[in-house]
């Protein structure tokens, strides 16, 4: 068979997916933009074109800038726990002990719940009056009175970061475990005739082989992460004082809220191109760390 | 192998229960509020465990009596189902020959980047243009019309899992057949497909998950009961002035359950799918 009629039938194979793809992406996509440059409404007015407007005044505005800092720190705090708890449990689930399998099954029990129930359940325990949270603190006697968690702007986000380990750090364990079982039994063994010490063997000789998959782990979590909604939403809907409102929940009040879509558009293109920034860099190591092993 | 001193062991199990205990506490505490009296959710100091298991909210919640919690439960439950399958089923119909393509043909592997990178652009990029577009169509609070936008998710997802799963079935066993005169549909339908059902069957479960869990649009494209789905129906009782909590988390657990059962199944199917799907098929 010739090259052209198997490149030819392999497009033909494709065209159902490129059909769907165009008109619920592509098409969508590249509307974004033409908005982006407009004053349009989300219902009713078709807008006229006002060039760069609307990037001038979102950039230059305060809201934007807070809420790419409240993303920014929202993404490196939780998804740097997130790697750190993670590889933690994996050593640990990686040593021998009973009940070792079952643990690892218990594992996929926060990643398997949904986002929404996950978030509606924190939001349950840090509840100000009745919530588990401020009762047993205060059982233990750690806090006097009770505190209302989500509602003050100095601890809402750190509430935030920590509802959202709980939910993500088993992901990264499991990755990191699959890594660590991956470690040939001989060259552990060998390091430790060697005599080499527990910090020394995780640098130069686990290390080699977590750092691949962990690097996966941290472009899809850290991508997830800037893209942040749904949590929050559930939990604060970016309040209190718009301390919890981070991009996603900007553009959301920008283009529905308050049905500005064109200004919401621009604003939703930056944060692609912030998201894209993101992936292409990190694509750009991955591909360092594959070639450096 | 390495012998392990009595305080490492001790030190071993001690982090074993701390592990076990963040992972469980949450979710046995959703559980407990799901079966305690309103009384005991709201006292002080808190009942940690109910005085009498009060099993009513499961009750009230999966009822169909008209105009009740229980019913707009019910119907935003059948929605989530209905769009989770036929995004699903819409999204395997298209991935499946893609995906072939894409593992086959070495030539066009680069479009499987680009279908890759589509799935990492955030939801709010789209979202204007496809809320226009469904109003226009008539198909905004529908659930056809959020099946149709899920697709953006799940067609990227279920072709990028599918193409993998392609390529561990090696393509010797399709030359074969070729050379004995098949002709390509027969050899897709005797040898390909029944060799990647085992793949098939995991994409098309993860890609359900995926559409059940989902959350922005289906907030911004519903808006009642003839399209809500369930993730709404919960993030409107936990914001709203709902005062039982524990109704609220008995919704938690039902929406909760299917995934998690998957969940714990699929670990399993995982793991040996890798191993032995393309000895068995």
């Amino acid at each position: 068979m010739s090259g052209t009629w198997i490149t030819t039938r392999a497009w033909l194979l494709m065209l159902p997916l490129l059909v769907v793809m165009t008109a619920v992406i592509g098409w969508p996509l590249i509307d974004t933009v033409r908005l982006s440059f407009t004053d349009a409404k989300l219902v009713g007015t078709e807008g006229t074109f006002v060039g760069l407007d609307n990037y001038v005044k979102v950039l230059g505005g305060s809201s934007f800038q807070r809420a790419l800092v409240t993303t920014t720190w929202f993404a490196v705090v939780s998804v740097t726990a997130e790697m750190v708890i993670g590889v933690l449990a994996a050593l640990l689930l990686n040593q021998q002990f009973r009940g070792r399998t079952a643990l690892r099954a218990l594992m996929i029990l926060p990643w398997a719940l949904p986002t929404v129930v996950n978030a509606t359940l924190w939001r349950l325990i840090y509840n100000p009056e009745y919530g588990a949270l401020n009762a047993a603190l205060t059982q233990l006697g750690l806090i006097d009175s009770y505190r209302s968690w989500l509602g003050e702007p100095g601890s809402a986000l750190t509430a935030l970061i920590v509802a959202d380990c709980w939910k993500n750090f088993p992901l990264v364990a499991l990755i990191a475990l699959a890594a660590l079982q991956a470690v040939p039994r001989d060259i552990t063994a060998a390091s430790l005739v060697d005599g080499a010490g527990p910090l020394n063997r995780f640098r130069y000789v686990i290390m080699p082989y977590l750092a691949g998959p962990l690097l996966v782990a941290l472009v899809l979590r850290t991508i997830e992460a800037f893209k942040v909604f749904d949590l929050i939403w559930v939990m604060t809907r970016g309040g209190p004082a718009n301390s919890t409102r981070t991009l996603s929940i900007l553009v959301y009040q920008e283009a529905f809220s308050f049905q500005r879509a064109g200004s919401g558009a621009s604003l939703a293109l930056i944060v692609t191109l912030l998201v894209t920034v993101l992936a292409v860099a990190y694509a750009g190591l991955v591909r360092k760390a594959a070639g450096a092993s | 192998m390495e012998r392990q001193s009595p305080l490492f062991t001790v030190f071993v199990y001690a982090a074993a229960l701390l592990l076990a205990a963040i992972i469980l506490a949450p979710v046995l505490w959703l559980f407990v509020m799901s079966i305690s009296s309103a009384a005991d959710l709201s006292t002080k100091p808190l009942n940690w465990w109910p005085n009498e298991i009060d099993l009513s909210r499961y009750r009230l919640l999966l009822s169909t009596i008209e105009n009740s919690a229980g019913a707009s439960f019910t119907a935003s439950l059948l929605n989530s189902l209905k769009v989770a399958g036929m995004a699903t089923l819409a999204a395997i119909a298209v991935a499946v020959p893609a995906a072939w393509a894409v593992s086959r043909t070495s030539q066009i592997s680069w479009s499987l980047y680009a279908v890759i990178a589509t799935y990492m652009l955030p939801p709010v990029a789209l979202a204007v243009p496809l809320y226009m577009g469904l109003a226009y169509l008539g198909l905004l609070n529908s659930v056809f019309g959020l099946a149709l936008v899920y697709l953006t998710i799940l067609a990227p997802f279920t072709t990028w899992l599918l193409k993998s799963g392609f390529d561990s079935i090696p393509k010797e066993i399709e030359s074969a057949a070729m050379i004995d005169g098949a002709r390509l549909d027969q050899i897709l339908r005797i040898i390909t497909l029944p060799l990647a059902a085992p793949v098939m069957a995991t994409s098309a479960l993860f890609a359900f998950l995926l559409a059940w869990d989902e959350f922005f649009y289906a907030l911004l494209f519903t808006s009642d009961l003839r399209a809500k789905t369930l993730t709404v129906a919960i993030s409107d009782l936990a914001g709203g002035r709902v005062s039982d909590y524990g109704l609220i988390a008995t919704a938690g657990v039902l929406a909760a359950l299917p995934p998690v059962l998957i969940g714990l199944v699929m670990q399993r199917a995982l793991i040996s799918g890798l191993t032995s799907g393309g000895v068995k098929g």
